[in-house]
Formats: structure tokens, sequence, C-alpha cells
């Protein structure tokens, strides 16, 4: 029971994480009907851009850790938005009425591109990052085992929730949010009631970037490590969590990403640890055969 | 008010409006009556340059618009309830008319909210309903209200009595006289060329991308010609 509790755990903090990134792929998915391929490169731009945050902070004495999380976030979230931004200016919107396939390609050339572009200015070797928040408490002990809650684990649940609930409320509630889904149903009616329809596109490749962002300095802190190949694996896992959950649907990206989180801690805990990816990918092609839509996406059935 | 000079407009390579001249001045009810395919909807949808006129000029009030981008020909002072009404169908009825008032700052919003609740009781009834599940009728009041939220001096209007039973035909007429009455002219494209003729000061009609016949309202219902081909057998 306890070692179930203490995965859970596990598999909660990293669909969090999953589930940030997935947004980024749904949100754009919906509003342009793309899958950005370089989105995950953008986490990873995030992560480099917290842990060299994190590096320069600390050369300067300061040690204040709220504060230096408070920089860090901010940093890799402004870094990754103008990432996100000159990316779609650069490589999508030449090819907005172009073929579906050449914006693909044209994702996956840059996503190359910003793997190259960090590893030749950071380096291929690993960077290794002091644990900034360390400690934790103990929930409960049985059967010789104890369940740990670490500080960290709370940071990122805590702070991926705040995000949620901030971001259903920009995308239901206000202004940008319409626009956003307007674009998303109609772009053509969207522009005649006067929606500017490239700059919504930016501000969703924006957001998107920004959470990414978040996610990659959550995997920062939480396993220490980063190097230029960790945008494609958590690429590909959030993407499949953005498909699992449905692809349009922003409460299906994080329960995508959650599902896949707990998949994987709880496949690695009770069976084999090298076959959690296998487990991942086959749970996502069972879902897909038995609901193409995903578990939240419904074919919306409209009146004509 | 909106005068269309010599608009050529294409969809790659077929030519749909080989250059059609229309002028319509301020108060004024304009229809544009004509077949199938002939291009109404092509014209309307020129006035926000999609597609662009690939030559000719488009003026509202004296200003070229021709390569003005939708959005900001939308803050001039023109609207539209384009072909198939375009309701944003995963938008409550409510967040459709927040839509439609984007153009303006805002500050009237509950006052222009009122009025369309006024024109159209049915919508009000219906505020927290999604786009997609209204009816036909209550879809084309949607894509009306959506338009007047913006405040237009002038109202482009593409078949609105499309797919509607006759009495909410006669009630959606009455309706645009109503909104021409408060001061928004009105440029109507319709097949349903009785009543519009009837409604409008003038008409124009098209025929495969050209104006063939222009005049009042009056004169082209007692056209034979208009009289054999759009008004005989069942209109």
């Amino acid at each position: 029971m306890a070692y179930f509790i203490q995965q859970l755990i596990n598999g909660l903090t990293l669909g969090a994480i999953y589930g940030l990134i997935a947004i980024g792929y749904t949100m754009v998915y919906g509003i342009i009907g793309m899958i950005n391929f370089a989105h995950g490169e953008i986490y990873m731009i995030g992560a480099f851009v917290s842990v060299v945050t994190y590096l320069i902070l600390s050369a300067l004495g300061l040690g204040y850790v709220p504060l230096v999380l408070l920089v860090m976030l901010m940093t890799s979230m402004l870094f990754t938005s103008v990432y996100g931004w000159s990316i779609e200016r650069v490589a999508y919107r030449p090819l907005r009425g172009a073929p579906k396939l050449a914006a693909l390609i044209s994702a996956i050339g840059m996503s190359i591109a910003l793997q190259n572009y960090v590893q030749l200015t950071q380096g291929a070797r690993v960077k290794a990052l002091a644990p900034v928040i360390s400690g934790g408490i103990t929930l409960m002990e049985s059967d010789g085992f104890t369940v740990h809650l670490s500080y960290l684990q709370m940071f990122i649940c805590v702070l991926t929730v705040v995000l949620m609930v901030g971001f259903s409320f920009l995308i239901d509630k206000t202004s940008l949010g319409r626009q956003q889904r307007a674009c998303e149903q109609d772009r053509t009616m969207a522009s005649l009631v006067g929606v500017n329809v490239d700059r919504t596109i930016s501000m969703t490749f924006v957001m998107g970037a920004a959470l990414a962002a978040v996610a990659g300095m959550m995997v920062t802190l939480y396993y220490g490590v980063v190097d230029f190949y960790i945008g494609f694996v958590a690429g590909m896992k959030a993407f499949t969590a953005a498909v699992l959950g449905g692809i349009g649907s922003l409460p299906g990206a994080m329960l995508g990403g959650v599902l896949i989180g707990l998949i994987e801690a709880f496949w690695s805990a009770y069976f084999t640890i090298e076959y959690k990816d296998v487990a991942a990918f086959s749970i996502l092609v069972l879902v897909l055969i038995f609901r193409p839509t995903g578990l939240l996406g419904k074919p919306e059935i409209e009146k004509v | 008010m909106l005068k269309i000079e010599g608009v050529h407009t294409f969809y790659g390579k077929i030519e749909a409006l080989k250059g059609v001249d229309v002028n319509i001045n301020a108060g004024e009810i304009v229809t544009l009556i004509g077949a199938n395919g002939a291009g109404k909807s092509t014209l309307l949808m020129t006035v926000f340059g999609k597609p662009q006129a690939r030559s000719g000029r488009v003026l509202f009030e004296g200003q070229d618009i021709t390569r003005v981008p939708a959005h900001e020909i939308v803050r001039l002072g023109i609207a539209q309830s384009p072909e198939g009404r375009r309701i944003f169908a995963r938008m409550t009825v409510y967040e459709n008319l927040q839509m439609g008032c984007l153009p303006t700052d805002g500050s009237h919003f509950e006052d222009d909210v009122r009025m369309v609740f006024d024109l159209f009781p049915r919508l009000e009834e219906r505020r927290n309903q999604r786009g997609g599940t209204l009816s036909g009728g209550e879809q084309q009041m949607l894509a009306i209200g959506r338009a007047l939220m913006s405040r237009p001096r002038l109202l482009l209007l593409d078949e609105p009595s499309l797919g509607l039973a006759p009495l909410v035909v006669r009630q959606i007429f009455e309706i645009i006289k109503k909104i021409n009455e408060a001061g928004v002219t009105v440029f109507l494209v319709e097949q349903n060329a009785f009543h519009a003729l009837k409604l409008a000061h003038r008409g124009y009609v098209m025929v495969n991308g050209n104006i063939t016949l222009s005049g009042t309202g009056r004169e082209l219902l007692d056209n034979p010609e208009i009289r054999a081909a759009y008004l005989e057998g069942g209109h």
C-alpha cells in the first residue's frame, strides 16, 4: 500500500510536467491544425535557460530560494516565449497557405535545428544542477516502507494546479481566450468580426512556450540534469499525452499527461523499467483503437 | 458610402467577378439578386478582402479599403453576416455576441446586447446555449445580432432567408427594415428576389460575375425579364 502511494505521488509529479508540455501541442493543434514538433525543443531550451539562470544567480551570491525560483521561472518563460514567437514567424507563418505536410516538415526541421544549436552552444555533455529545493515530509510508514513527499514534488504539483486554473480562466473568460477559440473554430469569420488572426496565433505559441518553460524548469529541479536531447523524448511523451486526452482539448492534455505519468511510474515500479515507454505507447494505441478522438475529445455534432 | 469599382476577383484561375461596379449610398437598403453561383457572396467577401480583388477598387466613405486587412475593415464600420451564417458553434450565444463587439471599446456592450435581445427575444432565451445547437433561424438571428454588436454603419447580409420557414423569413425582413430605419445602411444579397426587391430601395442583378441590371426595387420587380428569371415559379 505504501509503495503504491509512493508511486502515485511520483506518477502525478511526472504527469504534471508532461501535462504542461502537452498543452502547448494541443493549443497549437487546435488553432492551426498542425503538430508543432519543435515544441519539445522549446521545453528543452526552457530547461537550459533555467540552469544557466541558476548558475548566474549563485555566482552572484543570491541564495534565497523563493527568489531564485521566481527569477528562474521568469527568465525561462521570457526566453521560450521569444523562441516560440520566432519559430511561428520564421517556420510556420510563411507556410500558412501551403499543404499541411510542408508545415510538418518545417516543424521537424526546426526541431533538429534547435537541438543542434543548443548542442553547439552549450555542449553535448549533460549539465548537472545541485538540488535547489531539498527535504520533504514523511506521509506514512508501513510494511517497512516509508512514503515520502518531497517539497519539490509539492512545489511542482501546486504550481501546475495554479497554472491550470489560471490558464482555464484565461481561455474561458477573457477576450484573448475567446479570440483564440474563435480562430480555432473559424479563422475567416474570426477576422470578419475583428480578430487579428496572425497576432492571436502568435500569442498561442507564446503561451504554449511559456508553459513548456515551466515544465523545463521543473524537470531541471526534479532530475537535476539536462542535455540537448531531453526535448525529443519529453516531446514525444507530451504529444502522446495530448493525443491520449483528445488533441485540441485543454483538460484532455492535462488528463493525458497525468495518465502517461502514472502509467510510467506504476509500470516501472511493478514491472520492468526498461519497458515503461512501451507501456505508455501501448495504452495510447489501445485508447485510440476504441476512442479515436482521445479520452476527452468529442466529435462535435452541429446542426447545419 | 460603399463604392465598388471595376472589381475582378479570382479563385485560382477561375474569374468569379468580372468587373463589378456597385454603389451604395448612406441610409439605403440595396439588394443584390442573382442565381446560385453568380458571384454574390464572393462580392461581399471581396469587400473584406477575402479573397482580395485582383484589380479594381473598393472604397468605403472615400477610403480605399481594397488591401486593408479584414480585422481593420470591421473597425471602420462595416459588418457582415456571411454566407452560411458562420456562427462560432462551440461558443454560447452570449459569447458569440461578445465576439461581435470586439471592434468597439466595449463600453456600450450591455446596451448593445439589450438591443440585440430586444430585436431577437429568442436569442435571450438561448443566451447560454452553444451556437451549434441553435436552429437555422436562430443562427441567422445570431449572425445578424453578432454583426450589429460592432455598431456598423454598413451591414452586409448574405442570404438571411436561406433555409428558413416563410414565417421566419418575414420576421427577418421586418427586422432588416427596422435596422435600416435605425440608421444602418444595408447591402442585402438574396436569392429570395421578391422579398428583397420589395424591401430594398435599389437593386442590382448579377449573372455569372457581371452586373446585368440595376434600378429601384420597384423597377426591377416590374421588369419582365426579372419576373421570368427570378420571380415566377414559387417565390
